[in-house]
Order: structure tokens, then sequence, then C-alpha cells
């Protein structure tokens, strides 16, 4: 994992004093309110409907157990006690007070951690595989480029007033499990003909109200000139994005209305510029970063027998643990959604839990994924058992992982000012209703993903299934697409048509089950069905 | 002019900047005000006769003017380049990185700010269009 030297040191420490200064210029009123927004979006504060909520980075999904320790800690001293881990890897707390922010990242600052640029019109934190240096299918680990990219954009004194925020993420297989293309860059690490890695840039991609899938501009950069392509890629963006209006302010409407070739072109003329000018840093550099990434000491001989007499801990294994690239262990998925419960709520006790655990059975290391899951990526198969008995006590051990309970939901019209409808009560409820009839055992893998409003955090244009929020003359109503998709076959979904109010969406997810269960191939996936036979047949089930 | 902030040693120049377009018409003026919507590379071919670039921040949040600045100092601009408008502390450190020079705010800086702003930043991630050597560079020496 990556450690901060004296340098990342001083600059976390020194961003805390900022804010401490900026906060409370703000509370002695010499900074306005319209003043002081972006300067805290910056450190990851925003305002919600009934407090306000800390955005806490989890660069790449990456952590130890001592930064999961600090993090149930705040969730202790500063919240009520449990935090919320997000699609983009990162933890929000709901109940912070202005008065302790600057407390909170300084206690942040102590274990290596921050919320810099979580929120705000600047490149946010780099996502990346949740699998990353675990994956037997990766080309290289991309967490190193994602720390590159992440030291860049720290601080960038010409891209933190950009039209709109900047979400990069990083990955390096040809499996995209970090919705690569739904970004506003996405970069693929890849290797050419003759086995050189390089970058494939894709720029432009994005959900909200517009989601687009982000064209490739670029198929191979070299990796010494990665950060000023991306360099080039924003500067086109911070000089020509609109800024007229909010809605069409990402870059991936930039994209969009010059049209991909012409951004290119604009952005290959301003790379051949900037590479006289020096902003490339070392290739040494990316060697030093490498050297936090290399594989821990895995065990040569470790027993690969796994004894399944225990049917609930068979059915785990199967659901959420995944191949590891080394023999004799895997990644294990711990699920944050248990029937009926909050997706991706952790509590403080549930998270030292996880942090111990994960010093005990994984090489001190935790991932977040984006589906608001936890990884203890290096896992012996031998210890699983152990884990898993230890998770199933604390209400961690739900066998879940990409079925229909593994739901995407944002905080929707509970937490947030911008919603139209509530998300959670009805992750809640779809998840007790196929628990219940014992459905979800049977239909496999099923993305559900909810959304509050068109904003789209809850990633619905990307679900298998997906669900959104809207506001039908001051009341919820729900919108059902079907046939999204944020891997590497990314997709968008498509709306059935008329909404639902909130039990009939929970009726209409199942009767779209069972269009599938009644024409599915073998084999095939809720997608692949849909995909096959359109959603004329869906249709007529649901309104026919 | 009581009000700008400058660092650097040269007189200020003494006439009033015009607009980019009037700039380009007129063959005498050396100071010219850069708007967030103009290009500044319009400029490049004329530098040798520039001692003054205002670059106007309407609002605080519009942030095309630190691209301006900083393509400004990429083709060898050294006259003086200056923030005006909606200029606000928190935002002197990046200025300063980008190129800029010289400020002038619709709103006094409280002086003890302005000296804390710049002390902030013990180090730097990126080469950007300042001197300062980045933490990149003093790993690698
Ligand atoms: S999708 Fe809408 S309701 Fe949900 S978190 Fe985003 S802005 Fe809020």
């Amino acid at each position: 994992m990556y450690k901060y030297d004296q340098y990342d040191q001083a600059m976390v420490d020194a961003r805390v004093e900022e804010f401490r200064d900026q906060a409370r210029r703000r509370l002695e009123g010499r900074l306005t309110e319209d003043q002081f927004k972006p300067l805290r979006l910056m450190n990851g504060l925003y305002l919600q409907l009934h407090a306000y909520m800390l955005r806490v980075a989890i660069p790449y999904g990456t952590l130890d157990s001592r930064q999961m320790h600090a993090l149930a800690d705040i969730a202790d001293k500063y919240d009520r006690g449990y935090g919320h881990f997000t699609t983009r890897q990162n933890i929000q707390y709901n109940w912070i007070k202005l008065e302790d922010a600057a407390d909170i990242l300084a206690d942040l600052a102590k274990v290596e951690m921050h919320a810099i640029q979580t929120s705000g019109n600047c490149i946010r934190n780099i996502s990346s595989d949740h699998f990353a240096g675990a994956a037997a299918d990766e080309v290289v680990d991309p967490r190193p480029y994602a720390e590159l990219l992440r030291q860049w954009s720290s601080f960038h004194p010409e891209f933190s007033y950009l039209p709109r925020k900047f979400k990069i993420a990083v990955i390096a297989s040809e499996k995209d499990r970090a919705a690569m293309r739904l970004h506003d860059i996405g970069i693929n690490i890849v290797t050419n003909d003759v086995g050189e890695p390089g970058a494939a840039f894709y720029v432009g991609g994005g959900m909200g109200r517009t989601p687009m899938i982000a064209p490739c501009i670029n198929s191979f950069v070299p990796l010494d000139q990665l950060v000023t392509y991306a360099e080039a890629c924003l500067r086109v963006y911070n000089r020509h994005g609109r800024r007229d209006n909010k809605y069409k302010a990402r870059i991936k409407i930039l994209v969009h209305e010059l049209g991909a070739e012409e951004y290119t072109r604009q952005v290959e003329a301003e790379f051949a510029h900037l590479l006289d000018q020096g902003v490339e840093p070392p290739l040494a550099e990316l060697e030093r970063i490498k050297g936090y990434f290399e594989d821990p000491l895995f065990e040569t001989a470790a027993d690969s027998q796994i004894d399944r007499i225990d049917p609930d801990f068979a059915l785990w294994i199967d659901r959420n643990t995944v191949a590891h690239k080394a023999d004799g262990y895997v990644s294990a998925v711990i699920s944050l959604k248990p029937v009926g419960g909050i997706p991706g709520d952790a509590t403080a006790e549930q998270m030292r839990l996880m942090a111990d655990l994960a010093k005990d059975y994984s090489f001190d290391e935790l991932r977040v994924m984006h589906t608001q899951n936890i990884v203890l990526p290096h896992v012996r198969k031998a210890d699983l058992h152990a884990l898993w008995t230890a998770l199933d006590a604390a209400g961690l051990g739900s066998p879940n992982l990409d079925t229909v309970e593994d739901i995407i939901a944002c905080p929707g019209l509970d937490y947030c000012s911008l919603a139209n409808a509530r998300s959670i009560p009805v992750a809640q409820k779809i998840s007790e209703r196929f628990a219940q009839t014992g459905k979800t055992a049977t239909l496999g893998e099923l993305k559900l993903k909810i959304s509050g409003c068109i904003n789209a955090c809850g990633h619905h244009h990307a679900g298998h299934i997906g669900i959104l929020g809207v506001d039908r003359k001051g009341v919820e109503n729900y919108q059902l697409l079907l046939g999204g998709s944020e891997a590497e076959d990314v997709s968008l979904a498509k709306i059935t048509g008329p909404g639902f109010d909130e039990n009939g969406i929970v009726d209409a997810v199942e009767t779209v089950t069972t269009v599938y269960e009644r024409e599915r191939a073998d084999g095939e996936r809720f997608l692949d069905t849909y995909r096959r036979i359109g959603m004329n047949p869906f249709k007529e089930a649901l309104y026919g | 002019m009581a009000d700008t902030l400058r660092y650097r040693d040269d007189e200020p120049v003494d006439h009033p900047a015009v607009t980019v377009d009037s700039f380009l018409d007129q063959s005498n003026a050396s100071a010219v005000r850069i708007e967030p919507g103009d290009d500044a590379r319009e400029l490049l071919p004329h530098l040798d006769r520039l001692a003054l670039v205002e670059v106007n921040f309407p609002a605080f949040g519009d942030g095309r003017g630190y691209s301006s600045a900083r393509i400004l100092r990429e083709a060898g601009y050294e006259g003086e380049l200056r923030a005006v408008g909606d200029v606000l502390v928190d935002q002197l450190a990046y200025m300063r990185r980008c190129g800029f020079d010289a400020f002038e705010p619709d709103q006094r800086f409280d002086m003890e700010d302005v000296k804390s702003a710049f002390e902030r930043w013990p180090e730097v991630y990126q080469k950007a269009a300042d001197t300062r050597t980045s933490i990149w560079a003093k790993r690698h020496p």
C-alpha cells in the first residue's frame, strides 16, 4: 500500500490548517457563504437536508486496518456511530457539525487520509478496480497510476475551478469493475503489440441527466506522457467547457457538442505543446510508487482445500469470493447489503471488525467497491471459514454479491436536498421481497441500481434494472429502466414506460424478473436475455 | 492602483488596458485585458509589445483565467500578469502558480490573510508556471 513520505504528509497537514483558517473566517463572517462554499466543498463538506455531510477520500478504494479504525473512531466521535461507503469508493458521514470539520480532517491526516477534492468543481478522488493487485486478469496493478494522478490532481493550480466536477477512473484489465467508461476520463492501462504498457484514454462519459459512454480518444499514450496527456484533456475542458448552464457543464457535453474527433484534435494540439513544458513527472516517480504496491508474500504452498460441509458457508464461498492470481487465495467480498438494510452503511463496530479481520486474514488491506461493499483482497482459502464465521456473527455475512439484493442506492430523499424520491426504503423493500420469495438465488447476476433523482448518483442508467425516483405532482414516483451495464459490455438502460408508486415499483421489479425466468436460455443473465428478446415482452408483462 | 498587489519591480504600465479585439486592431497599446471567453493564444504573436495583461475574473468560480495565464507564461510572456475582478484571497496561491504576479481584487484583501495564503503551501506536487520546485523533482534530484 502507498505510504506518505514527508512531502505528502506536509501537504495534507497544510490543507488541514488552511481549512481551519477558512472555517474560522467563515464563522467570523469574513467569508460569505457563497465564497466559502467552494472551499468547503473542496474539503468534502457538503450541505444536505438536515446537516453537513463530510465525504472522506479513500484513494482508489484502498485502505489498511489503521485507517479503517480511524474511520470508525470518527463515526463514533463526530457522527452517529456509522458511515456510508459510496459509489466512488469513498466514505461519507451524514451528521457533521461545521465546527468539528477541521478537527476531523486533522484526525484523518494522522493516518495519511484526507477529504481533499471529494466534492466541488475540481478533479475528484481517483477511483480504480477494487480487485487491483489480486485479480487474475489484470495487465498490471492500476493503482500506481491512480496514485500518480492523485498527486498530480491534488491542489492543481489550473484545474481547481473547472466548469463542473471531474471524475477519473483507472483500470488495467479487459474486465471493467470500475465503470471506467462512465467517467469524465477513464484510463485503461494496456499493452501494445510489442508488449509495452501504455494508457488508453476514454473521455466524456458520465451518468447524470444526460448519460454518455466515453469514446476512446487515444488508444495508447506512453506511460512517460500520461500526466501530460491528462493535463491536455483538462486544459481543453477548462477553457471550452460550458459555463453558462450547470447542467451542460460536464466534459461529456463538450465532447458531444464538439464531436469526439474535434475534441481529440484539440487535445492532441495542446498535448504537443505541453510536451515541451516539462509537466510530466520523472518515470522514476512511477517506479517509486510501484514499490509500494508490490505483492504481499503469498504462501507458495497455500492449502486450496475448502471444507464445504456447512451449506451456509458454502453458499457464501460461491457467491462472495472471487478468483485470485495466487494459488490458494481468493478475494472475499464483505456485503454491506444485509436484507432490509441500508446499502453501503456500516456501523463503527462493523468497521472495526472488518479492520481487524483484514489485519488477521488479508495482509492488512481492505478495498471499497463502487458497489458499496468491502473487499478483503488476499485471503487464504484455509482462513475462509474463520473469516466467514466472524463476519456472519456481526451481520456481515450476507451471501449476495452481484445478486438482486446487492443494490446500489443513493441517499435519496432521506438525506439529499436535491432528491425527488426516497431510494433507501425502495432498496430495503426489494431486498426483503426477493429474500422472502427465495428468488435471489435463482436469478443469478442481476445488478439493480436506484437513484432518487435525475442526477443519477445511484447509477440507475447502468443497472441491469434501474430505478429512477421522480416527482409526479408532489408524489414520489418511480420509473423502471432495463438493460444498462457499467462493465466492459457497457450500455445505457432504457425506460420501460409510465412510472410506479413505491409498492408498485417493487412489484414491477418482480414482474420483469418473472419474464426473465420464463424466457431465459441456458446460462443467460437477466441482461443477456433482455438484450436478446428486447423490451417488448417486459412491457407487455408490466403494462399489458 | 493603490489597491493593486504587485510582485514585480518594474514600473507599472500607466495607461488602461484595452480589449483583446481593440488590441489586435491597434499597434501601439501595451496593455490588454482578457475576458474569460477570450482566446489568450491570439495574443501570442504580439507578446514582445505587451507590458501588462489583465485577466478578468467576473466571478471567482470561472476558472478559465487560470489557463489563460499559464498559456501566456508557457509562451514566454514576461510582462505583468494581473488578475482583476472577483479575486479572493483563497485563490492567490493557485493564481501565483499559474503565473500571475499582480492582483487587483474588487474587494480589498486583509494583508495578514494574503501573507498566510502565500506561506501556506510548503511544497507543490506539479510543475506550473512559477519557479517552485515540484515534490516530484525533489524526490528525484
Ligand atoms: S441521485 Fe439525486 S437524490 Fe440521489 S444522491 Fe444524487 S442528487 Fe441526491
